[in-house]
């Protein structure tokens, strides 16, 4: 029987009338799951705007009259114009690194289930957990505002690189309005990120439960605490150089732009900035950046191996030293972005050197994943399933990265579709199968009913197979020299022999877009009508399973938890069942 | 054995802690951004520093005395509100007096854009100001909350937290001011 | 049934990758300068690396889940790791990789880090929003001066050259250009508006275009042909049709186009 230990209070009471219990909640539970439904809002918007990236690049001039409808300057009479092109290219980075990867894997699921994985009944700050995804949902809606404006979204891509986003119409359409309400939505976001991520590290350390000491604490956790460390870390910058950026175009500084330029034949009035400046900047941001999308993944990942797998997880110590080396060294080597921008070239192999670094951990999880599975008793679980697909694909994405980290093979990739092929598939697709196996894993916990494991297993085969056939190409692309961001492939010589790989890559991703209807059918029909759950469908052991489905207001009921035992125990020998709760008291006896 | 109430009371420290840490990367990412700027190009021009500036930081200082002050007469809701209360009025003083450095910058025709070294200084005391008023607001609204129930030992860790906050924004000022002079 | 159609799938997706790698199918142009088979072959490198370890990641993944899969009367083991095996192959990944990034840096020191030859041929490269203008300096040797009030598109004067000076004179500016075989080139990259980057891929070159400065990028072209010139940075609505072309001629073509172009 578990030790409880009482509460004297709960954190707060339970909410009344729908605005408090639903909109303006301040329940970590309901929070994440707002966090995830703006992820899904969000992720939909952003595969919308990739299927007509995808039209435009085989069957340019195609006319497509609700786009004529909807913006009748971007794309008269349906027509996607080169910019509107570059507007939604734009949209779609910006959507989906922002508000999908930053969102959901932490904010969503870290919400939810990060106090109850450690004891708690809700996060350290839970007003300022509220405000938190107010202010993100308001940078969502300032960021779609550039739809609307004249000039429409702007056309700089997602990382904004002056000085074609500094000055302004004359650069070129959505250059005006659309990219100040870009920087501006982006610099709501840092704010909102910031809050939430020391409310996430706050909770961590301080809201424990008893017994709940670091090393026994669940590697999702872990991956949550060092996500929102590099958070807290990194979203400052990326506010200062949006403030810069925001100067530059609006208060006539130059920080950005440098002197002398002619725009079509204007002379600029700027003198003495460094477009270099705002790269360092940027990307001493977006590096980490990249790694909070994929940590909670990897969290997630080591989690779901090990609970149907039946084992511990191999290496529990290394993984969470891994995750740290991670974290660290991703603030070392922003400058691989870099390498052709024309910084110092010492400076490139400086920054190789320490990218390679990170192989190493990331290699250690790798083995250690393979590990947990060696010598399991593997059940395939939809959610298990795509933890298996983060594995294969993180092994895929991480291995191009070895090309593109070494200066001199870079040089005939940058700026390629191979480079688009790399962080797709690590960051677009490794890190949504973490959240597709967080949502089959934990939708019994949260809403007390399965989804469908068919349509789970049918949604896994479609995507798993369409990903790599979408993807897979690009890398032969960016051999072949396709550069990124190019509105029409008709204008060189070179990218003819291409247009049939380009044909399908476009009919895959089609095909695998339409298959994840099977998971929002599976959500709806799970919501509605699936199999009832209890505490612990899964069999597994940490304390999320050890509560009501779903969980009780203050999720413990008043009697927080007393920890006995770490995350995994998995078949413990002596044991009848193959689980082991973390709750469970000790027997003495030497463990193996 | 720690009760209930002081473990809940650590929290509010480890979150402004953490939340002066993201703002230290914020003037961080700002003071390299100077530093690569300024050796640059070679378009910079030294901007005087406000005569105000002076007296205006140890009207800073001195408020981050006062207030530490009250913090620590906190059981005596008499002295509590008036430290707090002459703490909050220096804090508004210096803001103002920020103003009046940028009115004298004006005066001689320095604008935001009128040079490299300009845009910074603005940029600098403009960002610190927005955080300063953050402050104020914490001063102000613990002053309204404790004005009925004459006592402060209810916000204890308000105040605490305020204080350590106000602290941090009196050293980053101090930190921005002579980088600005030094680094000129 | 349906875990070996996994581990299959896997490794199918496996064997097509590895089949669409070494057929090259679609592949790098041959090279067409004296640092690009060096670069070639580091990429090699790589792949033989890369590969080595993505087939066997992924084998294992496949075998790991057909050979553990759960069974009646079966149990896990139970084990937490083996800090012997985590060592040895941290070690292990940490010097495979390490000696063959170190092994390529020598080809970036070469090309970006030695300053090029005495007598290599400067060229001057500007883009702008959306074309390349190519400047050669002339019989005198010598880069004219240009400034950005003196720029007319419309009248022919994309770089703002001063022509009442002699040096600017002799100076040519076209928009496709041509170059020696065999003999070192130092291209001179600037631009006029945003970051553009100048690339050639037969040369195995890429270069941001940054306003503000000017970048020296270094190269010796090994064989003749016309190559294309395209835009790798996102310049605007017009990025994807920045071309260009870059004709590697023997030293008397080369010489007969000089005088061909100036004639204009």
């Amino acid at each position: 029987m578990a030790e409880v230990e009482a509460t004297t209070h709960t954190v707060h009471e339970a909410p009344t009338g729908f605005w408090r219990k639903y909109i303006f909640s301040l329940d970590h539970k309901v929070i994440g799951i707002q966090y995830w439904l703006l992820a899904l809002f969000s992720v939909t918007v952003g595969m919308v705007l990739s299927i007509f990236i995808r039209i435009n690049l085989v069957w340019p001039g195609t006319e497509i009259p609700i786009l004529g409808q909807l913006f009748p300057v971007g794309a008269p009479d349906g027509v996607m114009t080169p910019e509107f092109y570059l507007s939604f290219l734009t949209m779609h980075g910006t959507i989906m690194v922002f508000f999908v990867l930053t969102t959901a894997p932490q904010g969503g699921f870290g919400n939810y289930i990060l106090p109850i994985q450690i004891g708690a009944d809700d996060m350290a700050f839970p007003v300022l957990n509220m405000l938190s995804f107010w202010v993100t949902f308001l940078a969502l809606v300032v960021l779609m505002a550039a739809f609307f404006v004249t000039g429409g979204p702007p056309i700089s891509g997602w990382t904004g690189y002056p000085p074609l986003s500094a000055l302004g119409e004359i650069a070129g359409p959505g250059l005006g309005i659309g990219q100040d309400l870009w920087i501006i939505s982006i610099a709501i976001f840092c704010i909102a990120a910031l809050l939430g991520a020391l409310n996430f590290i706050t909770t961590t350390l301080d809201l424990r439960a008893k017994g709940m000491t670091l090393m026994k604490m669940p590697l999702t956790v872990w991956s949550w605490f060092v996500t929102a460390i590099l958070g807290l870390l990194a979203f400052g910058v990326l506010l200062a150089a949006g403030a810069l950026l925001l100067l530059d175009r609006n208060a006539g500084t130059s920080f950005f732009i440098p002197g002398g330029l002619v725009v079509s034949d204007q002379i600029i009035d700027h003198k003495g900035g460094s477009p270099l400046l705002w790269q360092h900047l940027f990307w001493f941001f977006g590096h980490p950046e990249v790694y909070i999308a994929i940590l909670p993944g990897m969290g997630v990942t080591s989690h779901i191996l090990s609970t149907f797998a039946r084992k511990p997880v191999f290496g529990y110590r290394a993984m969470v030293y891994a995750m740290f080396a991670i974290g660290i060294l991703g603030f070392m080597v922003w400058g691989h972005h870099m390498f052709a921008s024309g910084m110092s070239p010492y400076t490139a192999i400086f920054f190789s050197l320490m990218t390679t670094a990170i192989a190493v951990p990331s290699a250690i999880k790798t083995f250690n994943w393979l590990g947990t599975l060696w010598g399991g008793n593997i059940r395939f679980t939809s959610a298990m399933l795509f933890s298996i697909g983060f594995v294969s694909l993180f092994v895929t994405g991480g291995v191009s990265g070895i090309f593109l980290n070494q200066p001199a093979t870079d040089i005939a990739l940058h700026d390629t579709y191979f480079v688009v092929a790399h962080f797709h598939i690590i960051m677009g697709v490794a890190s949504i199968f973490g959240m597709f196996a967080g949502t089959y894993f934990w939708f019994p916990k949260m809403f007390g009913r399965y989804m469908s494991e068919s349509l789970g297993k049918a949604h896994f085969w479609t995507t798993f197979v369409g990903v790599y056939a979408v993807f897979t190409p690009m890398h032969f692309l960016g051999l072949a020299g396709n550069p990124r961001r190019y509105a029409e492939l008709t204008a060189f010589d070179f990218l003819k022999p291409l247009e049939p790989v380009h044909l399908f890559i476009s009919i895959a991703a089609f095909l695998t877009i339409s298959s994840q209807f099977l998971f929002f059918g599976n959500l709806i029909w799970g919501f509605l009508k699936g199999k009832k759950a209890g505490e612990n469908p899964w069999e597994a052991t940490t304390l999320e399973w050890e509560i009501p489905s779903p969980p009780p207001h203050d999720n413990f009921a008043g009697k927080l938890p007393v920890i006995h035992r770490g995350p995994y125990e998995f078949s413990v020998p002596g044991e009848d069942k193959d689980y082991t709760m973390q709750t469970e008291p000790e027997v003495s006896q030497d463990k193996s | 054995m720690t009760t209930i109430a002081s473990r809940s009371n650590h929290r509010y420290y480890i979150g402004m802690y953490l939340g002066l840490g993201a703002v230290t990367m914020f003037f961080a990412a700002f003071t390299s951004a100077y530093i690569v700027r300024k050796g640059l190009s070679n378009d910079w021009q030294t901007t005087m520093m406000p005569a105000i500036l002076w007296p205006n930081t140890l009207v800073l200082l001195a408020s981050s005395l006062v207030l530490g002050k009250a913090r620590r007469c906190i059981d005596n809701w008499n002295r509590f509100n008036l430290w707090w209360l002459i703490g909050s009025g220096l804090g508004l003083t210096f803001l103002a007096g920020q103003i009046w450095a940028w009115q004298q910058l004006v005066d001689r025709g320095v604008y935001v854009n009128t040079n490299p070294s300009s845009s910074f200084f603005y940029l600098f005391t403009g960002a610190h100001g927005i955080h300063l008023l953050g402050g104020i607001v914490a001063l102000l609204y613990i002053s309204w909350r404790v004005w009925n129930s004459k006592a402060a030992t209810s916000e204890r860790t308000a105040v605490g937290v305020t204080v350590l906050y106000w602290h941090f924004m009196d050293g980053l000022w101090v930190y921005l001011f002579l980088f600005l002079l030094i680094w000129r | 049934m349906q875990v070996k159609l996994l581990a299959f799938t896997i490794w199918a997706i496996t064997t097509v990758t590895v089949v669409l790698f070494a057929g090259k199918y679609w592949w790098f142009p041959e090279s067409a300068s004296s640092h690009g088979e060096s670069v070639d072959r580091q990429f090699m490198y790589t792949l033989w690396v890369t590969g080595v370890v993505f087939i066997i990641a992924q084998v294992a993944l496949g075998y790991l889940l057909i050979r553990y899969r759960e069974r009646p009367g079966r149990k896990a083991i139970y084990n937490h790791g083996n800090n012997k095996m985590e060592l040895t192959w941290t070690l292990a990944t940490t010097v495979l990789f390490y000696v063959m990034v170190i092994a390529g840096q020598g080809i970036w020191y070469s090309l970006y880090i030695e300053a090029a030859p005495q007598n290599a041929l400067q060229i001057e490269i500007t883009g702008q929003q959306f074309a390349w203008n190519i400047r050669y300096a002339g019989p005198d040797g010598e880069f004219g001066p240009i400034s950005p009030e003196l720029i007319n598109d419309s009248a022919g004067n994309p770089l703002g050259l001063d022509l009442q000076n002699s040096a600017a004179q002799d100076d040519l500016v076209v928009p496709t250009m041509a170059i020696p075989i065999n003999r070192p080139i130092e291209l001179l990259l600037r631009s006029k508006d945003v970051t553009h980057a100048f690339s050639v891929r037969e040369l195995r070159i890429k270069q941001d275009t940054v306003p503000g400065l000017v970048i020296p990028i270094q190269f010796t072209a090994t064989r003749t042909g016309r190559f294309e010139i395209s835009c790798a940075e996102l310049c605007g609505l017009g990025h994807h049709r920045m071309r260009s072309f870059i004709e590697v001629l023997s030293e008397e073509d080369y010489s007969n186009w000089l005088v061909e172009q100036s004639e204009y």
